[in-house]
């Protein structure tokens, strides 16, 4: 099944410069700062991080919306070749557009308020394809009976849906264009329990029909875990760990994701872990830490990690850590 | 057994014919963490209002009982409850950016509510305020007294709302969904400093949250709420290992905690009915994957011993099959 890429991510940059007052010198936040993946068809990539660690600028990469600093991003193009995004012209562009698509965190801010359902799910084809009227309403109708939307929602507006059923929504419409990629923003955290696991459940049967890829970005780790088939913890634009889901909740080994495991609430007492609080809060990303970034934060700190950014390196395996001290705390 | 602290029987919440909290009866023992949870629009947060009598028009509170402390609440003159609320009970709210007021500072929000309740020179109400921002954990806190709440973090920004409401070293903390609006790491933190100060102020706590991990993490008993009612309340790790409602039971296996390696998530179907399609019994009938004749005729009362109570016709057993 795995084997064919989708998408790949190589050194990935994103600085954005801001004001920092009258007659002072921009600053320069480092939101995305030098990530790289790559994602094969029919597999999750989880991305995980507090607020502030570049999740969302790392969507808006990947959907297109925004150009790279610096960095590759090569897209799936035909069934067997990726092109690359930041040498690509506008027709080539408008192709790879339609290969990855989004699907936002609040289903209340994401769907226009004055459009019926049906026409937010034919839209994509509206401008896209050349599709006969008829063909679209039928592939909107298709679509919602396959999410789990009844025929006769077709003419409703948003605000007659309760939140798990605008996300089916906004999952439809993200999936009107047959992507080969969908990037996943916090798609559950707004969603009550119960509500949530009928939409996971959904996309995960979604990809098992489809083979879509999905980036998954969440907070949530206990989520994560179902869900992920390959895991990435970011903080302050790096990745600092990035392994396959079993090996990552098994054996975390940056301290930064322990933390993450240890502070994450569980029921059963034997998934839990000796709460080690983290002390502070992230720091700003306009004037971070000299060194390892999480040093400030971190219980293992040394001299060295004030100084030297450590490397992201492979551990053996297909765990890979960005610490110095990873081999000593074991 | 500690003495019942508050004691509240068939509280109800109504606006208009819609009832947002239906016959809720509680009681909290001093210095005890209690858990609420529910999902949206089960009541949880409402509840915690009508206590504090924080619902306006046109929502209308009633109860059999009403009483903190051994004071009656719902004979007692207006005067004297606004003095009790704020000082013996306080309550913190989910947003804390939105809570604070954008236009004062830390120092004139805090003392503000202590020269209310206590009073004093303006230099003893600072040094206080200053002492509350050290008791909660903030750092650098003599800087932080002029700030305004812009410059404050999510996390600091709900310190500084735990300042406030324990100002008056409050019997009961009423915490409304503390952490959801804040990163784990961050969460973590502010979990360990409420129950820190509920245990070194012998203040009890009720947690009002969605997220059942944090309750079973830091509660000694739990209600669970459904639609504006009770459904279940028992002691803590009774109510995890062996749910007696079949709420309580969807509502954990629908964590992806408890599906680790499965394929699908065991999902219950449909939503929490709203103001006009209220089923005429029991109120999960039509999602429940147990429901009899029964249920959907008659509305079930809450069924088994005071401390472990589901309301439920056929709680669920747990005994090993045959």
């Amino acid at each position: 099944m795995s084997g064919d890429v989708v998408l790949e991510a190589q050194a990935l940059t994103r600085h954005y410069a801001v004001s920092t007052g009258f007659m002072k010198p921009k600053g320069l936040v480092r939101a995305l700062d030098g990530v790289s993946f790559t994602l094969d068809a029919g597999k999750t990539l989880a991305v995980v991080g507090e607020s502030g660690c570049g999740k969302s600028t790392l969507a808006r990469q990947l959907t297109m919306i925004e150009p790279a600093t610096s960095g590759a991003l090569l897209l799936a193009h035909s069934e067997s070749e990726l092109a690359d995004v930041t040498h690509a012209n506008a027709t080539l562009k408008k192709q790879l557009r339609q290969q990855v698509q989004m699907v936002f965190q609040n289903p209340f801010a994401s769907l226009n308020p004055r459009k019926k359902i049906g026409h937010a799910l034919e839209e994509p084809l509206v401008i896209n394809t050349d599709a006969t009227k008829a063909a679209r309403t039928e592939r909107a109708r298709a679509m919602m009976a396959r999410v789990g939307l009844r025929p006769e929602h077709y003419a409703r507006y948003p605000h007659m849906f309760s939140g798990g059923q605008r996300q089916r929504i906004a999952i439809a419409r993200a999936l009107m264009l047959q992507p080969r990629i969908v990037v996943l923003d916090e798609p559950v955290s707004a969603l009550d329990v119960s509500i949530q696991a009928q939409v996971l459940n959904l996309l995960m049967d979604l990809q098992d029909e489809t083979r879509v890829a999905y980036v998954f970005i969440s907070h949530n780790l206990a989520v994560v875990e179902l869900i992920a088939d390959e895991v990435l913890v970011m903080y302050l634009g790096k990745v600092v760990e990035q392994a396959p889901k079993a090996a990552l909740f098994a054996t975390p080994r940056h301290p930064y994701t322990r933390a993450l495991l240890a502070s994450t609430p569980r029921i059963d007492k034997a998934a839990r872990q000796e709460r080690q609080v983290l002390s502070g809060e992230l720091p700003s990303p306009l004037n971070p830490p000299s060194g390892c970034a999480f040093h400030k934060r971190c219980p293992f700190a040394v001299e060295r990690c004030h100084v030297e950014v450590p490397v992201f390196e492979a551990l053996g395996g297909e765990q890979r850590v960005a610490c110095h001290r990873v081999h000593e705390i074991g | 057994m500690s003495a019942a602290l508050l004691e509240v029987e068939n509280l109800s919440v109504g606006f208009g014919a819609f009832k947002a909290v239906d016959g809720v009866s509680l009681t909290v023992n001093a210095g005890e963490v209690v858990g609420i949870v529910g999902e949206s629009g089960s009541g949880k947060s409402v509840t915690a209002l009508a206590l504090m009598g924080l619902i306006d028009e046109p929502g209308v509170v009633g109860a059999t009982r009403l009483s903190f402390d051994g004071r009656n609440l719902l004979t007692m003159r207006d005067k004297d409850r606004r003095q009790m609320l704020g000082r013996d009970i306080a309550m913190i709210f989910q947003d804390p950016m939105t809570s604070l007021n954008p236009c004062f500072t830390v120092a004139f929000q805090l003392i503000e509510t202590l020269r209310i309740h206590e009073g004093g020179s303006n230099k003893a109400l600072r040094a206080r305020a200053l002492q509350l921002l050290r008791d909660v954990d903030i750092p650098d806190a003599e800087r932080r007294l002029d700030a305004y709440p812009h410059q404050l973090s999510g996390g600091m920004s709900q310190r500084v709302m735990v300042a406030m409401a324990i100002a008056c070293n409050p019997r009961l903390l009423i915490a409304d969904e503390p952490t959801t609006a804040l990163d784990v790491t961050i969460q973590a933190q502010m979990l360990a400093l409420l129950l820190k100060l509920q245990r070194e102020r012998g203040m009890a706590l009720m947690l009002i949250t969605h997220d059942l991990g944090v309750v079973a993490e830091i509660a000694q008993r739990v209600m669970v709420m459904y639609a504006g009612q009770v459904v279940e309340t028992a002691a803590v790790p009774q109510i995890f290992e062996a749910p007696r409602h079949p709420y309580t039971e969807a509502l954990l296996s629908a964590l992806p905690e408890h599906n680790i390696g499965q394929r699908r998530l065991r999902s219950m179907g449909g939503m929490v009915p709203g103001a006009f399609d209220r089923p005429d019994g029991c109120l999960l009938a039509p999602r429940c994957p147990y429901v009899q004749e029964r249920c959907r005729a008659e509305k079930p009362a809450m069924y088994g011993a005071p401390g472990a109570q589901a309301r439920c016709f056929y709680p669920l057993t747990h005994e090993v099959p045959a």
